[in-house]
């Protein structure tokens, strides 16, 4: 009985270091997938073009090869997500956690987290048919594919992340913190953004950069509505391709196995893997570096 | 019953108080005089810690409660509609059975209040924290190190440092709730001194659960009981020859 119990137990071990093994290596699989076509495409074109190439033509018979308009609007969408997503999404984090009371804040909740569950689509076609429409009566010379307005509804589709979390960070701030506040005569707000605020910023934190892996990942919303021209601009009122929208342009297409143009893809992608894992490392850093202890 | 002749600082008439349906409190008439330290004892749960809180307004974080009755600061009734809460908590300030310290440096704990109030000059705060940290016996331990973070003080410090912190402010009354409990006896000690020295400048109220620390420190005593004040007086008398047979059961340790 006791050898049952033993093995039983052995194997369970064994079944969940199987799963964490898998992810991890599903990961490096991934890595190493796009480091082999990155490779036998650097063969063809230089890393100096690469990098200093200020056009992306690679479907052009006269093919240029520079990252950097992907790259532009990649961080342009990118910034101006964040500028809706992290204020709108902490202001309504305080709000929820410092001065909603709870049946308010188990009502609203779940309509936030809806938006999480909107298809990207349908985000990127109400940035395409209903946005870009208003804002051409603010901005008439905008172009219908433009950056500003796939920006600005990819921001409003984040808003649930950065809230949500930064909203469960403020509430594990132990109450005790909250009433030493209290006593000392501070008001709501003064408590809520220099105690309640930076005792939980190691969770806001997180929250931030889950909303800049969100935001650089993101891929329907400027693929439809922010146009597909690689466009090396830092104006918002530009069409612009990101790294994620070249890749689903191209991938579209029927791309024979071992082009050139198949290797772009993986290229790309190695860029975002770059990127989004070096977001990451900040991420755990950050958290380290602001974790408070009560 | 008084014709202003003696000065209460805190009083409440007919007190009753309530969590959602449970009341906590019944009925407690109580006038507690300037510059002494009162003690309020009783078993666990009999309503000491929802008393205290009642005067800087702290149950009303809690939804659902509820409270009948006055109660008056400087005469006044504090839970009133015009009340201005910041004032109040100004006016009387709070230490509570945990400390704690915001995370932040042990300097910017003791400015919080006075920079919540409005001060902004730095000499002033810098002036303030001094001073605070002097009256509450920590300064000679931390004065070389005002930018550690306070979490990383010792339980005892931590504690002085919550008191440095509600003196701050310069309140009239402080409100103790068991501020010891969680504290070695040098620490319990330290703050029983302490609490000796703040009794010339202010009105104390102190809840706790050791009665040898209700005598030792306090002028007068509070017993409450399942949520009603039963005796109140000197603490010398409480100790020695209370009226009620329930004080005496409680503070020969027959129950509690
Ligand atoms: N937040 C609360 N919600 C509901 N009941 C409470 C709450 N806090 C205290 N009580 C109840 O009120 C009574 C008095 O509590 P308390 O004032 O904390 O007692 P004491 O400080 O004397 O131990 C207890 O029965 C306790 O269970
Ligand atoms: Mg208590």
């Amino acid at each position: 009985m006791r050898n049952f119990q033993f093995y039983k137990e052995k194997f369970i071990e064994f079944l969940l270091f199987g799963c964490a093994f898998l992810s991890v290596i599903a990961t490096i699989g991934i890595a190493l997938t796009l480091i082999v076509e990155a490779i036998a495409f650097f063969k063809i074109v230089s890393l100096k073009e690469f990098f200093t190439s200020s056009e992306w033509t690679p479907m052009f018979s006269e093919a240029k090869y520079g990252i950097a308009p992907l790259i532009a609007g990649t961080f342009l969408t990118t910034i101006i997500a964040l500028l809706v997503a992290i204020p709108f999404g902490t202001i309504i984090a305080v709000f929820l956690s410092e001065y909603a009371n709870k049946k308010f804040r188990e009502a609203i909740k779940p309509v936030l987290e809806v938006l999480t569950a909107i298809p990207t689509v349908v985000f990127g076609y109400f940035a395409l048919l209903f946005i870009t429409p208003k804002l051409q009566v603010l901005l008439p010379d905008l172009p219908g594919f433009n950056v500003l307005s796939a920006g600005l509804v990819m921001g409003v589709m984040i808003i649930p992340y950065v809230s949500s979390l930064s909203e469960d960070a403020m509430q594990s701030v132990p109450n005790s913190l909250r009433e030493g506040a209290y006593a000392l005569g501070a008001t709501k707000l003064r408590t809520a953004f220099t105690v309640i605020f930076p005792a939980a910023l190691s969770g806001i934190t997180s929250s931030y950069i889950l909303a800049i892996s969100r935001a650089v990942g993101e891929t329907m919303i400027v693929a439809i509505a922010a146009g597909m021209q690689p466009n090396l601009t830092l104006n918002p009122t530009e069409p612009a391709q990101t790294i994620t929208a070249y890749i689903v342009q191209v991938s579209m297409g029927d791309l024979p196995h071992g082009t050139i143009g198949y290797q772009t893809i993986f290229v790309a992608g190695l860029v975002l893997f770059i990127f989004t894992f070096l977001f990451n490392i900040l991420g755990v850093y950050l958290r380290r570096r602001f974790r408070e202890v009560y | 019953m008084n014709n202003g002749k003696d000065n209460y600082a805190l009083e409440s008439k007919n007190v009753n108080f309530f969590y959602g349906s449970k009341q906590a409190l019944e009925n407690i008439t109580m006038q507690i005089p300037e510059k002494k330290v009162t003690a309020l004892i009783g078993p666990s749960g009999c309503g000491k810690s929802t008393y205290l809180r009642l005067f800087n307004r702290m149950n009303d974080l809690i939804a659902g409660t509820k409270v009948v009755g006055e109660v008056l600061v400087k005469n006044q009734d504090i839970y009133k509609n015009n009340v201005d809460l910041v004032e109040l908590r100004q006016h009387v300030g709070m230490v509570f059975q945990k400390s704690n310290p915001f995370p932040k440096s042990i300097f910017d704990n003791v400015a919080y209040g006075p920079r919540a109030h409005g001060i902004k000059s730095k000499d002033q705060i810098a002036y303030i924290v001094e001073r605070s940290l002097r009256q509450a016996a920590l300064w000679e331990e931390v004065k070389d190190s005002l930018n550690k973070n306070a979490t990383a003080l010792s339980g005892g410090q931590q504690q002085r440092l919550c008191i440095a912190r509600a003196l701050a402010v310069e309140p009239d009354v402080l409100l103790m709730d068991e501020p010891a409990s969680a504290l070695d006896p040098i620490a319990t000690q330290k703050i029983e001194e302490l609490i000796m020295d703040l009794k010339q400048n202010y009105t104390i109220v102190i809840v706790t659960h050791s009665m040898q620390q209700a005598a030792r420190v306090s002028d007068l005593t509070a017993f409450f009981y399942m949520g009603q004040l039963i005796e109140f007086g000197p603490t010398s008398k409480i100790f020695t020859n209370p009226s009620n047979t329930r004080t005496e059961d409680y503070i020969t340790g027959k129950f509690g």
